[in-house]
């Protein structure tokens, strides 16, 4: 079962270099797993050590957050497109200017 | 519509306008879905900005943190800008933007006409330089207010006391409401509001995903969520593409008559979704969704003609919502 997944920039030092690459898995926790297999560290930088997806993650099935569709329980079928992206969405520059000036 | 004593009282009362010609078509005999839009363009300054700004300074007014005279900070180039700046100049403040350069000469003319001062940081460090230099300002002049629209109650509390009782009044049978993800504050306060009024609604989110450029952290740990987002007010959350955004763009306009911006395209793409699956099921749906600009600010980009590719080149770095 092949699911395209595209990772961010930020990422690709785990993928050699690679922006889409492929994976198997009924869910998305299976399709990182099977991922890490071949692209070792990259899970440990999606999911915490508690399990759960990272907070600054955000990972799409299809355009819709994992999230809510079960996280990491998240159901996959054979030609789903995966996309990770950072959390930094949405006027961008007034967020992280405003992150920085109140330390958070 | 009727009178108004001051600009700043013609804020929100936007008109909803029904897609006739964009809602599905459901088969003989299924329950409507219908496409509904809230036309935010139709604030003083042209965006759904003009509710939370005029918020968040009366809060600021209230609390005694502004006082006549005051200076406020605020760092952006978008519409939330150019709302405070109005906003500003009829209270009596003074606004200072920060920015990078090369924002489009747009938003610069729209800023200063409206009164407000920018300070520019250089383009060639993006937004961690405009970060940096925003410290600065603001460890320099510690008596400048930053009012904090990603984490300032007042920005939610204003769909929430606002958009959300417009909505309902005037679509008591809504069942969905789709709206864009930036600072939350539209999502978090109208979800609310008809969270608590309307059994099974459902909010649903559009999120504009960009070019690579502007993820361009060092790490995952830079990313940011803003502080007034709390996903239990969600049912969904989608993430829409530039393409996606512009061909519902130029839909709109095309369609329906609509002349918007690039976020609302996002936010029809999404609301497309959600009423195509409501036809699947058979099942009714009113789906309103925010119309959250007009394109006027946007025409420089060129995306509103030639091919989608081209589109999509042209905003290719651009944050377009």
């Amino acid at each position: 079962m092949a699911i395209e997944v595209r990772v961010p920039t930020i990422l690709r030092s785990y993928t050699g270099g690679a922006k889409v690459v492929e994976g198997a898995g009924d869910t998305l926790g299976g399709l990182l797993t099977d991922l890490d297999a071949k692209y070792s560290g990259l899970r440990g930088r999606l999911v915490t050590p508690e399990g759960g997806l990272h907070r600054f993650v955000n990972i799409y099935v299809n355009d819709e957050d994992v999230r809510f569709l079960g996280s990491l329980d998240a159901k996959l079928s054979d030609g789903d497109a995966v996309t990770i992206l950072p959390a930094v969405a949405g006027g961008a520059l007034g967020f992280a200017a405003a992150a920085a000036l109140f330390g958070r | 519509m009727a009178r108004y004593e001051s600009l700043l009282d013609a804020c929100g009362g936007t008109p909803l306008v029904g897609l006739p010609r964009l809602s599905p078509t459901v088969p003989e005999g299924a329950p409507p879905v219908r496409l509904w839009a809230k036309l935010e363009d139709r604030n003083p300054t042209g965006s759904i900005k003009d509710r939370p700004a005029l918020f968040m300074v009366r809060q600021a007014e209230e609390s005694g943190r502004l006082r006549p005279g005051d200076t406020i900070l605020e760092p952006t180039s978008g519409n939330t800008g150019i709302s405070l700046a109005m906003v500003a100049k009829l209270r009596g403040y003074r606004l200072v933007c920060v920015m990078p350069e090369n924002v489009s000469s747009e938003r610069v003319q729209l800023l200063r006409m409206y009164g407000a001062e920018i300070i520019f940081s250089p383009a060639a460090g993006g937004s961690n330089q405009a970060v940096a230099t925003a410290k600065e300002i603001a460890a320099e002049h510690p008596d400048w207010v930053m009012l904090f629209q990603y984490g300032n109650d007042a920005n939610a509390r204003a769909h929430y006391e606002t958009t959300g009782p417009e909505l309902l009044h005037d679509l008591p049978t809504i069942t969905h409401f789709v709206a864009g993800l930036g600072t939350t504050g539209t999502l978090m306060g109208t979800g609310r509001y008809l969270r608590e009024k309307v059994d099974g609604i459902q909010i649903v989110a559009a999120e504009p995903r960009y070019g690579e450029l502007v993820y361009g952290l060092r790490n995952i740990d830079e990313g940011y969520v803003p502080e007034l987002y709390d996903a239990s007010v969600l049912n969904r959350r989608f993430s829409v593409g530039t393409r996606d955004a512009v061909l519902r763009t130029r839909q709109l306009v095309e369609v329906e008559g609509i002349f918007a911006g690039f976020s609302t395209g996002a936010i029809l793409h999404a609301a497309l979704a959600v009423a195509h699956e409501a036809v699947k099921k058979g099942e009714r749906a009113d789906v309103a969704f925010v119309v959250c600009d007009g394109g006027w600010k946007y025409l420089s980009t060129g995306a509103y003609g030639g091919t989608l590719a081209e589109a999509e080149e042209a905003l290719e770095g651009q944050l377009w919502a």
